[in-house]
């Protein structure tokens, strides 16, 4: 076990760099200058905009301005963006709100959507079966974006429940913006979760178990669910990585100054450096969001060895 | 089973729950803002309010390019010269004087006795510095290009200029300083309220990124705290303001990432003044606020440029003209734009001194005509190429505009180019465009000349046309040697009837701006440049 989690982070190297160099080289290629698109319609001093495009390396040819801005990387420094705002000090400001939002929203979808579909699985045809499937359902088809302005709305500006935007309030502003961003994950999570419930306890395990005279609750609980999970946990864990890449459409919404607007509007405004330096540290957190995800088969399934 | 069952209701009875629970403890609302108080002559000084705002770009004035830099700039800064906010005609603010035999060198003098935020005096070198800074090339600043006149200012534009100093630029003692000009520009005093000419104190120069968190002014307003990004930026009232003080005591910049965020606070009662409106909610605003509506023209004009390196446009005047007489404006400001737009029948934004509202003769809908005028150029073989950018009403804009030609000059074979803004404005500046597009400008300082001489000048770096004609050439020459700014702005005049006879560009409208704000405050107006005078705002409430 430990040799492959050694293997594993051994090959976070290879497949660092290449994802860096693929964005690094994408996104310079793109056409257009960004020194004029931080001018607008306004031309730009020619001598500013050398000293810029020197400031910037951007007259260097692209291996020897990636390698510079590896070098950076090592000591810490991401760069500054075409206006001078330090990359590390924006991401710095935003990542933690993107995190709470990605907590939040995964503790919402896990917890609930576990549940849900449990509930369901345990009890098909039931009342409360129907009610999963068809809410999921309903769920899934409306676009985020609907269900954010409604929820937002509905809850924040007619019943003042939550704040309307920002994150002025704490932990109390990002819970409406969690339920949004968790819902759809939930339907997911909930439908995952109640089919292979439903296969597990089909098993033939299952009966021996019953037959050994386990409480039900040990049945489920210890034995059907744990083989049930495995989908469950692949998905939350890839759901995990998604949400920490930020919430567009959410975080737009509802003012949320996180990762997601960040990105979105850097792509925008041509501001490389600060989609580089966001996108290298998300490579390394969905490299390891995808590793605690495979440590995690092995300890839920022993039948899962690596070697 | 059972217990399973319970633990599991229970569970999701509580994720349900709890946020309802939390709202409902919690305190509800934003905090309470302290109201004005109410003076003998109706007026109410005090009182904090809350107005929406965009993460500006760069605070420091050298730097700050853009109108969201502006909107807070101009509470924390007097300039030489402000404008008035509703006929934009300039007036001295910090200025005592700004006097000129030959419109080259200008002896400007200062109020005395004003002084920054941090007590340090502002003199006549205040103002030196912080121009020589900004111009200075190795600085880097988005507004260098104003001082482009001054003499001097070439000698600092090297990659290691050998001095930091413009020769033009002089202090001859603590309240007064010349300023000497390449070249007669009589329009030199309207420049001199933009952003770019703000002073700065001492402390500015030892850090500046330091500077830029919390910038020092010598405006009404001062920063409480430093500059929260992505958040808020509050300003409280500064005591030792030396002009009209500002009637609240402390404002709070929010700071949105989106129109609609602003406005939806302000919807639920959490800020005071929402700056812009999402456009599908204009109708729903103003029946919901009435008074609390404003709207005003903006400094925007927008245009279709012709590529006048192109065989197919450049020579054929009558051809441009065609195209203008075909596209009804009125209609498309109407059905498309909700009359959020204004016809435009100039080239020059009507809220500057010195536009006349009806300086084009070809700009009124006329099919017939436009269909003559265009059998005599010969007609329009070949697919046309309409080129903007892509941005929620541009798009049913061109598509209206297209219609009316295809049924008006009979232009069958239309098509678009639609890019990003910024890969759109490089085309556009590589010449690479095969037909006309689709752009807007904006004013940096009210006069006809910010609309003439950058877009049709011969040569003009923003000139995006490639237009060049020797008689608009020699009348904007003559109105920046004029003898006076009215002067000066009658030549530009004469420059505008030459153009919208050659029709380098077809004018199109102009832009309005709006702001919605709640019963709290009063007196909310917006500047000529789209800004809210915080200043002038009064809390009631």
């Amino acid at each position: 076990m430990t040799n492959y989690v050694v293997r594993r982070l051994l090959q976070v190297v290879p497949v660092f760099f290449g994802a860096t160099f693929l964005i690094f080289a994408l996104v310079y290629a793109v056409p257009g200058d960004p020194i004029d698109a931080l001018a607008g319609d306004k031309a730009v001093e020619p001598a500013v905009r050398a000293e810029l495009r020197d400031r910037y390396n951007l007259d260097d040819p692209l291996f020897v301005r990636y390698g510079k801005y590896i070098g950076g990387l090592a000591t810490g420094d991401f760069g500054t963006n075409f206006r001078g705002r330090p990359v590390s000090e924006i991401m710095k400001q935003r990542f933690p709100v993107t995190v709470r939002l990605a907590l939040l929203a995964f503790a919402f979808e896990a917890v609930l959507g576990l549940a849900a579909g449990v509930l369901a699985g345990l009890r098909r045809r039931s009342f409360m079966d129907s009610l999963v499937l068809v809410s999921t359902t309903v769920v899934v088809a409306i676009p985020v974006f609907v269900l954010g302005y409604l929820a937002q709305k509905l809850l924040a500006v007619e019943l003042g429940w939550f704040p309307v935007v920002g994150i002025r309030e704490g932990w109390r502003s990002y819970f409406l913006p969690a339920i949004v961003l968790g819902s759809l994950s939930l339907c997911y999570v909930a439908r995952l979760a109640r089919a292979s419930l439903i296969e597990a306890m089909r098993a033939d395990y299952v009966r021996t178990a019953r037959a050994k005279g386990l409480p039900e609750r040990r049945v489920v609980g210890v034995h059907a669910l744990r083989n049930s999970l495995i989908p469950v946990i692949t998905f939350l864990g890839v759901d995990l990585g998604s949400l920490l890449s930020g919430a567009i459409v959410t975080e737009g919404i509802f003012n949320l100054p996180g990762i997601g607007q960040a990105t979105f509007s850097a792509i925008q405004t041509q501001e490389y450096p600060t989609v580089v330096g966001i996108v290298t540290a998300l490579v390394v957190v969905f490299i390891l969001a995808n590793l605690l995800v495979d440590v995690l088969y092995a300890v839920l399934d022993p039948r899962i060895r690596y070697r | 089973m059972l217990g399973l069952r319970r633990r599991g209701v229970h569970r999701a009875a509580a994720c349900l729950l709890a946020p309802v629970v939390l709202a409902a403890c919690s305190a509800g609302g934003g905090a309470s803002l302290a109201a004005g108080e109410r003076l003998p002559d109706g007026q109410f000084r005090g009182g904090a309010f809350v107005v929406s705002a965009n993460e500006p770009e760069h605070l420091v004035p050298a730097n700050a390019t853009t109108t969201r830099d502006g909107q807070i700039l101009s509470a924390l800064f007097t300039g030489l010269v402000e404008y008035d906010p509703k006929t934009a005609e300039p007036r001295n603010a910090m200025a005592e004087s700004i006097t000129s035999e030959d419109q080259r060198t200008w002896t400007i003098r200062i109020k005395p006795g004003w002084t920054f935020h941090n007590g340090e005096p502002v003199t006549a070198q205040s103002f030196v510095d912080a121009w020589n800074f900004a111009a200075y090339a190795p600085h880097a600043n988005g507004n260098a290009g104003y001082f482009n006149k001054v003499e001097g200012y070439a000698a600092l534009q090297a990659a290691k200029p050998a001095t930091k100093e413009m020769t033009g630029l002089r202090a001859v003692d603590a309240t007064t300083f010349t300023v000497r000009l390449t070249d007669s520009f009589s329009q030199f005093p309207v420049l001199l309220g933009f952003q770019a000419f703000y002073p700065m104190p001492m402390a500015a120069y030892a850090d500046i990124d330091g500077y830029e968190e919390a910038p020092i002014g010598n405006g009404p307003f001062q920063m409480d705290g430093r500059w929260r990004h992505d958040e808020f930026i509050r300003l409280k009232r500064f005591a030792g303001y030396r002009g009209t003080p500002a009637f609240a005591d402390a404002v709070e910049f929010r700071i949105y990432s989106k129109t609609s965020g602003g406005y939806e606070d302000l919807l639920a009662g959490n800020i005071d003044v929402a700056h812009d409106i999402p456009p599908d909610q204009l109708a729903a605003a103003q029946a919901e606020f009435r008074s609390g509506f404003v709207e005003r023209r903006s400094s925007a004009f927008y245009y279709l440029g012709f590529p006048l390196w192109d065989e197919a446009f450049a020579d054929r005047k009558a051809l441009r003209q065609a195209i203008s007489l075909a596209i009804d404006r009125p209609a498309i400001v109407r059905a498309i734009y909700d009359n959020t737009r204004e016809p435009a029948y100039s080239v020059i934004n009507p809220l500057t001194p010195g536009s006349r509202p009806d300086a084009c003769k070809l700009c009124d809908y006329d099919p017939r005509r436009a269909r003559q005028l265009l059998a005599e150029a010969g007609g329009f073989n070949g697919p046309l190429t309409l080129w903007f950018s892509t941005s929620a009403e541009n798009q049913p804009a061109m598509e209206a505009l297209a219609n009316m030609l295809r049924t008006n000059l009979g232009i069958e074979d239309i098509r678009f180019e639609v890019l990003d803004f910024a890969q759109f404005l490089s085309l556009v500046k590589a010449r690479k465009v095969t037909g006309p597009f689709f752009s807007s400008w904006l004013m940096d300082y009210p006069s006809p000349h910010t609309y003439i001489a950058p877009l049709y000048t011969g040569g003009a770096a923003t000139n995006r046309t490639g237009y060049a004609n020797p008689v608009v050439d020699r009348h904007i020459a003559e109105g920046d040697r004029a003898a006076s700014i009215e002067a000066g702005i009658a030549a530009y005049q004469r420059a505008e009837d030459v153009i919208l006879d050659d029709m380098p560009v077809i004018p199109l409208w102009f832009g309005k701006t709006r702001a919605v704000h709640g019963d709290r405050v009063t007196h909310v107006a917006i500047d000529p440049f789209s800004r809210i005078r915080v200043q002038d705002v009064q809390v009631v409430g």
